[in-house]
């Protein structure tokens, strides 16, 4: 089970209080009845599905309540980090070359 | 390829056993073939087998990057059966359903298919009008499936709790008496063996890295961790990892993958004669001919690649298990497993040619595929040698997420399976 960290209440709790809800950062259209077939396809059903580095919201629903993003490996299923809804994606290769350091100066 | 019969095994063991050698060759890969298939599970290898047997193309590899059968061939519950709601559905998985029937003496090789009859649980009414309705679907369709009381169900499975006060009580049943459960990896091996025997090329620990197309966007071969690969025509069925495949092509997809997890018990003396499925309380449970309880649970709600699940996930299951089961209550669990799973939003698979011009996909089985190994396999080989969809595969295309004509099962019936 994982333990994710709610940047509203901040907190880590675990899996059992959140709900995955998919692909982070994917901006609905405007304008959802003029586009085109294939760009309502590439809104809606393809995705990344990456091996590796994914940004994804989540859901406190047992909580907060509050959606909020997540950068996670799906290889390790490790949390980089979270952060509110409306936020910029982080910076992954900062956090990883900050922990690095701190590994290093141990 | 020495034939396996009853006068092999006497002989062997009058011999100690030490004749029987290796199933398939292990060669080194050409330099080039006329198909590629990346993906040494039950799909890719029967589709090996397939294009050899059915279409003489005999000029081909499978490329594995671990052992044959090491995904989710390997790692599922086996449940078989073909009674979905949708004619594409039914087309498929009765195709395959009834080359299950024969697998064994088609391949010289014993898979174990054991029709028992699958069972689902109904718990509400919502369940009984749902199953109803796939029972007149199926059986308009000339595939069986039948309704069955409380009393009735627990007669074809005597260990089923169906006391009025249960947690989860039950109200019915829906039975497909041709349904049932075969041995996975004795799939991929029979496959394999057969495939090998015909010429096929069986490449294990050989991971695809690239797609390699020339400046048409034709595909002229594959990248390995074992050095290029040149192939007219290359073919994806590699569940999971399709997403990362495709990414090499360029190609997105609608897929998503999943941790599922599945785990057995200790063994005990056979006592459960069916395969019972409850999609309300998600639980499935079958007892395999080695005595252990084989027990299915869901999908974590996170996309992962780690072949591993969250416990809690395994706890919910064995948790309406030994409500279904009383008297299961006291058995020790053994293993526990996860696969990943490649699911697409209406919970269809997709078979079909893509963007790229011989660049063919095999991929969304998701939860549900090794019912349909045989017949997928069967179709998909066709998709390769001829370069267009059999006609029990046509709908499974790739466009029907651009077209709207969904496949809409995940609506159908909430969990696959
Ligand atoms: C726990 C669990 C329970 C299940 N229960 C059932 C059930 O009861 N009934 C049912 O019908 N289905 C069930 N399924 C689903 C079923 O297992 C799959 O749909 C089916 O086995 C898929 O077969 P496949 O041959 O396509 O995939 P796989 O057997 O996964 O084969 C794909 C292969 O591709 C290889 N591969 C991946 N990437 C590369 C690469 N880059 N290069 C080379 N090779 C690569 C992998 O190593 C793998 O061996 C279950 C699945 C799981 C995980
Ligand atoms: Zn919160």
């Amino acid at each position: 089970m994982l333990l994710i960290y709610c940047p509203y209440c901040e907190e880590e709790r675990s899996e059992l209080e959140f709900r995955g809800a998919g692909d982070a950062h994917i901006a609905r259209p405007a304008n959802i009845a003029d586009i085109t077939d294939e760009e309502f396809e590439e809104y809606f059903f393809l995705r990344q599905n990456p091996k590796g580095l994914i940004f994804e919201r989540w859901r406190h629903i047992h909580g907060c309540g509050r959606f909020f993003n997540a950068a996670r490996d799906t290889v390790s299923d490790r949390f980089y980090t979270t952060y509110k809804a409306g936020e910029p994606k982080p910076d992954i290769s900062a956090i990883l070359q900050s922990e690095q350091d701190k590994g290093a100066a141990k | 390829m020495r034939k396996y019969s009853v006068f092999a095994v006497a002989r062997e063991a009058l011999r100690g056993h030490k004749g029987w050698g290796p199933h398939w060759a292990s060669p080194e890969p050409r330099k080039e073939y006329d198909v590629i298939i990346i993906g040494g599970g039950g799909h890719g290898l029967g589709a090996a087998y397939y294009l050899a047997k059915e279409h003489g193309i005999t000029n081909v590899a499978v490329l594995e990057k671990g052992w044959i059968g090491g995904g989710n061939t390997g790692r599922n519950t086996t449940i078989i059966r073909s009674n979905y709601l949708y004619e594409e559905s039914m087309d498929i998985y009765e195709h395959s359903l009834k080359l299950w029937e024969n697998l064994s003496q088609d391949l010289n090789y014993n898979v174990m298919y054991s029709p028992r009859g699958v069972m689902m649980l109904s718990h509400n009414i919502h369940d009984q009008q749902s199953f109803k309705r796939h029972i007149n679907a199926n059986r308009l369709y000339g595939i069986d499936n039948e309704w069955l009381t409380p009393e009735q169900a627990k007669a074809y499975c005597p260990p089923l709790d169906i006391a009025k006060t249960a947690r989860y009580p039950i109200n019915g049943a829906a039975l497909q008496r041709r349904g049932g459960t075969a041995r996975h990896d004795a799939v991929a091996w029979g496959y394999a063996r057969a495939a090998s025997d015909r010429g096929v090329h069986i490449i294990q620990n050989c991971e695809v890295t690239g797609i390699r197309r020339d400046e048409t966007g034709r595909v002229v071969g594959v990248d390995t961790n074992r050095g290029h690969i040149g192939a007219k025509k290359v073919g994806i069925s590699a569940a999971g990892h399709t997403s990362v495949l495709m990414q090499m092509a360029d190609v997105r997809v609608p897929l998503q993958s999943q941790p599922l997890q599945a785990l057995v018990s200790e063994p005990l003396k056979p006592i459960f004669p069916c395969v019972v499925m409850s999609n309300s309380v998600h639980a499935y449970i079958s007892q395999s001919d080695k005595g252990e309880f084989v027990i299915g649970a869901g999908t974590d709600q996170y996309n992962s690649y780690s072949q591993t699940g969250g416990l809690q996930i395994i706890t919910h299951t064995l948790d309406a298990i030994c409500e279904l089961f009383p008297m299961f209550r006291r058995v020790k669990m053994m293993r526990q497993w996860g696969g990943i799973v490649d699911v697409t939003q209406d919970r269809s698979p997709i078979q079909g040619v893509t963007p790229v011009p011989g660049l063919f996909l095999n991929a969304g089985w998701g939860t549900g595929g090794f019912k349909a190994t045989p017949g997928s396999a069967n179709l998909f080989a066709h998709l390769i040698a001829r370069g267009e969809p059999h006609r029990l595969a046509a709908g499974l295309t790739l466009e029907r997420f651009r077209t709207g004509r969904l496949i809409d099962e995940a609506a159908a019936a909430a969990v696959a399976h």
